[in-house]
């Protein structure tokens, strides 16, 4: 039964096409996987589906009815749920709350609407219990991991009795573990008939997830078909329009035996415990490690973003003191933050201004300190033109309008105005598309080149393989495992990775 | 997950403005044993319930994320109208009626402007603060009004053996609890505090709801007003001055937040209006000099302030991600 459909959907923006002329149509019961770089016009699609934006010219169809929503309350009473990357919960509220803000249980008092709160909580546990999430309803959801707030947004998607739901890049903040619970729920809720829209750029997922896909490529469908129609290349030939023969380009240049970053005996209560390596001039390495194992919060330490108890930290043979975020970019150390929207970049800000950001106490002359704009801006512009962003965005556009692909550029660029000594990055691909993944990991291995020492965090395994020189693995705080280029082994890194998580959960 | 040692410590910055009063409460009580006579504690009650009717309204503004600066010149604007109008005569209900007309009518102005023209409430409820003054001064012609016997009379009558200000006071502290905590409306409140966009994508009627607390913070700002005016028997050309910052202390005092989202009624703002009127009766029983009255009030609300900002930070820590057992 087509529980969906929609054709000749076109969508234009101040005169450039988001989308042309597309059409799909979903079973009851079907999970549809969508795919496309960013900007390809996957989100302007669905915001389309969900009644956030109004298709130009097209036609839908819900249940073979027409359906034209005006907004998201609209697709929702119609049966549509639209889980959002940034989730749409209200963080000071509890979790029944967040259920039923709109449509609070009642019963009367002397006329008084008021809440019935028993009719709440059972409705709530009852939801929750669907969505496996074995949590009391009153907690509030700042409480919540990431993990359990999706679970929550999923819970409301039940509450509508949604038969369709829309699953926007659901697994970039979750767990191994709360990751395969989701895809365990999806499987549920396809089995109960609903219909899924799965959007990612984990194209491992979508493989696995998927009945049918999609590629969207520059607002066009460039291809359509079951699963077994699709593999891992296909789809990124799909997506970027050309062959993509080497995501990883090859390490042209050896580390040198200088040491550019010394870690010893590293220690935080509850964080970090007795961490130390060295990380030499020109050399790319990769810390591994799962979701909660500490090498984000150790990448913050690093950058004195967080304080360390024990050890030291030496930044070409000295130490770091104070060992603060100004101290660390005065002495050559970049850090490029996993959380590119709340800390890497000032939203309203224009592009060139964000690249300016951390070079511009250097530009100042004169008593007053005033900022030599003309020199810095030059600059800045090579800078673009180095991490390749679009010479006509640079100024007037404020960086949320940005793709991510693009933003991240900036968020690279603004540390790139000078070559560090010591960059660290911190998830440096994540959420952006292919072609733009490529070109970060080709300025990676450019810096490499040019003697600047990387140290690469990613929960992409495969990603650091390709990329790195070396590879250290955290497990619950403490280095677990070290590999060298050539004795990469996915398996090796992934056991080194859970082997202390599995330990403890024996003897706990 | 949390240890003992930090379920003390949550406890304790979970209660500040109650350990707060507390402190007050002991501390001029041992300094003047009269402070704690039943007479004296029933005074300072009627004496908070006017900043406290403010303050209330003011805490369903703060709840949005917003801020009403006009809620003193109404309280004077409503006064000097009512004033008026019982000076020609007209009967004591039409005046009451009037004051809470005006009231709503300038909540309502303030909610045109921030909810339809987009301008920012801190802009539009300062301009209105000036037009309020300055309508009730042209209206009073800057002179001290007398009001009829009447008005005394309302302010000191009892039902049931309470006095008509706390009275007044707990129907509305009541009434407002019930609607912040247990009716849909309240909770949508909070919603649209918490994040404006997000409301607007749940379906939440953002504008409306955004709308309603300053119209409810008029409303409850007249009231205040008649309460104050019923107990002086005069407005003076000063009336009602500074009582918008009166009103904001007593909020944050109470835990509210000035970003939106957090902050009850009950016990936080009440307990903020009630602490801020008990260390002023108690300098008053203590003979302290006048001048030092705004002082303390200020280290009053700065250390409400600086606990509360410390909560914030500890609540942070600790509900932090912790990867290992420390």
């Amino acid at each position: 039964m087509i529980l969906f459909e929609c054709e000749s959907i076109s969508k234009r923006f101040l005169g450039a096409t988001a989308l042309r002329n597309v059409g799909f149509n979903l079973e009851a019961g079907q999970v549809l996987g969508l795919v496309g770089e960013n900007g390809a016009g996957k989100s302007t699609l669905m915001n389309i589906l969900g009644g956030v934006l109004a298709a130009d010219t097209g036609q839908m169809r819900l249940f073979g009815e027409s359906y034209n929503p005006g907004n998201p309350a609209e697709a929702s009473a119609r049966g549509i749920a639209f889980i959002h990357q940034e989730l749409n919960l209200f963080t000071n509220l509890s979790i029944c709350e967040n259920l039923f803000i709109t449509s609070f249980p009642r019963r009367r008092i002397a006329g008084i609407p008021l809440i019935n709160r028993a009719r709440l909580r059972e409705a709530t546990s009852r939801l929750l219990h669907l969505v496996e999430l074995a949590i009391d309803p009153e907690i509030l959801v700042e409480q919540l991991s990431p993990g359990e707030r999706q679970l929550v947004e999923i819970a409301k998607a039940l509450s509508i009795d949604a038969r369709l739901i829309i699953f926007d890049e659901p697994t970039t903040s979750l767990s191994a573990r709360e990751s395969t619970h989701l895809f365990g729920l999806i499987e549920r809720l396809r089995s109960e008939g609903r219909s899924i829209v799965y959007i990612s750029h984990v194209l491992e997922d979508v493989l696995r997830l998927a009945d049918k896909i999609l590629v969207l490529r520059d607002g066009e469908i460039v291809g359509r078909g079951s699963k077994s129609q699709f593999d891992f290349g296909k789809l990124i030939a799909l997506m970027v329009g050309r062959q993509i023969e080497q995501l990883y380009p090859p390490r042209c240049s050896a580390p040198s035996q200088e040491v550019a970053l010394e870690l010893k005996e590293v220690s935080q209560p509850g964080v970090v415990e007795n961490v130390s390596f060295q990380l030499y001039k020109g050399e790319i390495l990769g810390i591994a490690g799962l979701m909660g194992s500490g090498r984000s919060e150790l990448a913050r330490i690093v950058f004195g973003l967080e304080t360390h108890a024990r050890g030291t930290i030496l930044l070409n043979r000295r130490p770091l003191s104070p060992h603060t975020p100004k101290e660390c970019v005065r002495r050559g150390m970049a850090f490029l933050t996993e959380n590119r929207r709340e800390e890497g970049l000032l939203m309203e800000w224009d592009v060139a201004r964000n690249l300016a950001l951390v070079q511009s106490p250097f530009y100042i002359r004169g008593p007053l300190q005033l900022i030599r704009d003309a020199a810095l801006l030059e600059r800045v512009a090579a800078t673009a033109e180095h991490v390749r962003l679009d010479a006509s965005i640079l100024r007037g556009l404020a960086v949320k309008s940005l793709s991510g692909g693009n933003q991240q550029k900036v968020v690279l660029g603004k540390w790139l105005v000078e070559n560090p000594a010591v960059f660290v990055l911190d998830e440096p691909t994540r959420g952006i598309d292919v072609g733009t993944r490529c070109e970060v990991y080709k300025i990676v291995n450019q810096l490499a080149s040019e003697g600047t020492a990387l140290l690469v965090i990613s929960s992409e395994i495969e990603e650091l393989m390709g990329l790195c020189d070396r590879i250290l693995v955290m497990c619950r705080g403490e280095i677990t495992a070290s590999f060298m280029r050539g004795q990469f082994d996915r398996e090796a890194i992934l056991k080194s990775a859970l082997r202390m998580a599995s330990v403890s959960n024996s003897t706990a | 997950m949390t240890s003992f040692s930090d379920k003390v410590l949550l406890r304790f910055l979970a209660n500040t403005s109650w350990l707060l009063g507390g402190a007050v409460f002991l501390f001029f009580g041992l300094l003047s044993p009269k402070f704690l006579e039943v007479a004296n504690l029933v005074n300072i009650l009627i004496q908070s319930s006017s900043a406290g009717i403010v303050a209330i309204g003011m805490t369903f503004v703060l709840l949005t994320g917003g801020i009403d600066l006009s809620v003193g010149a109404v309280m004077f604007l409503s006064a000097v109208v009512a004033g008026k109008m019982a000076l020609i005569g007209l009967p004591l209900p039409v005046a009451i009626l009037a004051i809470v007309a005006i009231g709503i009518v300038f909540g309502g102005v303030n909610a045109f402007f921030i909810t339809r023209l987009k301008i920012l409430a801190f802009v539009v409820t300062l301009a209105t603060l000036y037009v309020g003054r300055g309508l009730a001064l042209m209206i009073s012609q800057t002179r001290a009004m007398n009001l009829p016997e009447t008005f005394l009379h309302i302010g000191s009558a009892r039902l049931l053996g309470i006095p008509f200000p706390i009275l007044v006071f707990a129907v509305m502290l009541v009434s407002s609890h019930l609607v912040l905590t247990r009716t849909a409306y309240g909770r949508q409140i909070y919603a649209v505090g918490n994040d404006l966009t997000t409301g607007a994508k749940a379906g939440l009627p953002v504008l409306r709801i955004q709308a309603s607390v300053y119209i409810i913070s008029g409303f409850l700002a007249a009231v205040g007003g008649i309460v104050s005016v019923a107990q002086l028997g005069a407005v003076s050309p000063t009336f009602g001055n500074q009582r918008e910052f009166a009103a904001v202390a007593a909020a944050v005092l109470g835990g509210t937040s000035l970003f939106g989202g957090r902050g009850k009624v009950f016990p936080g703002t009440i307990l903020g209006a009630i602490l801020i009127q008990t260390v002023e009766n108690g300098l008053v029983i203590l003979n302290a000099d006048p001048y030092i009255y705004p002082l303390i009030t200020a280290s009053i609300i700065f250390l409400a302030v600086l606990l509360d900002s410390l909560r914030h930070q500890q609540f942070k820590e600790l509900y932090s991600r912790k990867i290992r057992s420390a």
